[in-house]
């Protein structure tokens, strides 16, 4: 099979991606290209192969076919070991339910990842707190997860996302499990950090008020993909 | 909504006089407001004067004179051209969009190409209301979030639309 070549100046592409489940069939030749410090909503129904998407392009799936190409780099060339530090340096995660560590503090929940990539305790929980104030919980830090309302925990969620400085943060509804004030005000703060840090977005959300805080949408239907600044 | 584009579309399928095309759109389009006679012979004397339309024969009868009218090719053209061009977001615009993924549907053409196209002009606005929402105070934002609501709204009507288009392509192409 002859590779697609990744458009011009991309971090992250996607070509021609295949992905089954039994007899669903997840994504159906998806493309999906992703400029440095773009922020990018995949929108699409319940069911279209949006999130399933957002897992191949993060390398926590493996296509059946097509390609992932990150920074010139093809993620089925690379072992698991090298796509999970992949992960670890260079992505950042937000899922709709803040997935933090109940038994440790808010502080050790955003310093978590510095301290598995090798940062001492202190350095991780001062850069950790900076970030938090980025978020405006700082003042969350010594709380433990089942403390904190689902708004703030998401916005520690996001500082523990963006403490490594990823290229690339990856966002699957986010705001899915919050009120409307609640969800606005998180994308809020976490496009504002994503854009002051660099990074790059990937934001899966079937919510339009969501997708507004994008630059541009791509839309998943029945598995394939619809890059609307090109259709437009 | 725009009659002429309607009409138009409706000689898609093939040429009509006006009485059946009257019929044809209160049928399709004009449940709660059918249009009056005159409101057709106008409008297509005005497709006729721009090449739109051309008459395909005249019957003549006791009464007056039977114009059966064809669509041009220019007047294909401009139903293509309408057809791709998204609706300026506004609250209440369901009736044009509507017709158009009908319309879409009934002459073959890939509505959900319409309310994707949709879709994006009303992301394009709710990106410029959510970025002054941000910049602005509260006044600012109530007034961006009303807009927002409107908008979204629509989208949502959009969305479910998009996801009964075989359904409502089986009850117009009936």
């Amino acid at each position: 099979m002859t590779a697609t070549a990744p458009p011009p100046g991309s971090l992250l592409a996607a070509a021609d991606l295949r992905k089954v489940y039994g007899p669903t069939t997840a994504l159906d030749g998806a493309a999906f290209s992703l400029h440095p410090g773009e922020i990018v909503a995949v929108m699409g129904p319940s069911g279209s192969g949006k999130s399933t998407l957002l897992h191949c392009l993060a390398g926590i799936v493996t296509p059946d076919s097509g390609t992932v190409t990150y920074d010139g780099r093809e993620l089925s060339a690379m072992t698991d070991a090298g796509r999970s530090a992949l992960r670890r340096s260079e992505f950042g995660f937000v899922f709709q339910f803040g997935r933090l560590v109940p038994e440790l503090t808010c502080v050790e929940n955003v310093a978590l990842p510095l301290r598995l990539n090798g940062t001492s305790r202190r350095e991780a929980e001062r850069a950790a707190l900076s970030w938090m104030e980025r978020l405006e919980v700082a003042d969350l830090g010594r709380k433990r997860p089942g403390e904190v309302s689902g708004g703030q925990g998401q916005r520690i969620a996001v500082a523990r996302a963006l403490a490594t400085r990823p290229r690339v943060l990856f966002a699957d509804e986010p705001t899915g499990a919050l009120d409307s004030l609640n969800g606005e005000r998180v994308m809020e703060l976490l496009t504002e950090a994503a854009r002051s840090a660099g990074a790059a977005v990937v934001l899966v959300t079937h919510e339009a008020r969501v997708a507004a805080y994008s630059d541009r949408e791509v839309v998943v239907r029945d598995g394939r993909s619809r890059d609307m600044e090109r259709l437009v | 909504m725009s009659i002429g584009h309607t009409l138009l579309g409706l000689l898609e399928s093939g040429p009509r006089h006006g009485y059946d095309l009257k019929r044809a759109f209160d049928e399709k389009f004009g449940h709660d407001r059918p249009l009056h006679y005159g409101q057709v012979y106008s409008t297509m004397s005005r497709l006729l004067k721009h090449g739109l339309v051309e008459v395909d024969g005249i019957e003549a009868g006791d009464g007056p004179e039977r114009k059966r009218y064809a669509i041009t090719e220019a007047g294909i053209t401009d139903v293509a051209q309408w057809l791709a061009t998204p609706e300026k977001p506004e609250p209440y615009l369901q009736s044009a969009l509507y017709t158009k993924v009908v319309l879409a549907l009934l002459t073959h053409r890939d509505a959900a190409d319409i309310l994707d196209i949709q879709r994006a002009e009303h992301l394009r606005s709710m990106r410029i209301l959510t970025d002054r929402k941000r910049r602005g105070d509260l006044a600012d934002q109530l007034i961006c979030d009303h807009a927002l609501f409107h908008l979204e709204a629509d989208l949502r009507w959009l969305e479910l639309t998009a996801a009964r288009l075989d359904r409502l392509r089986e009850a117009v192409t009936a």
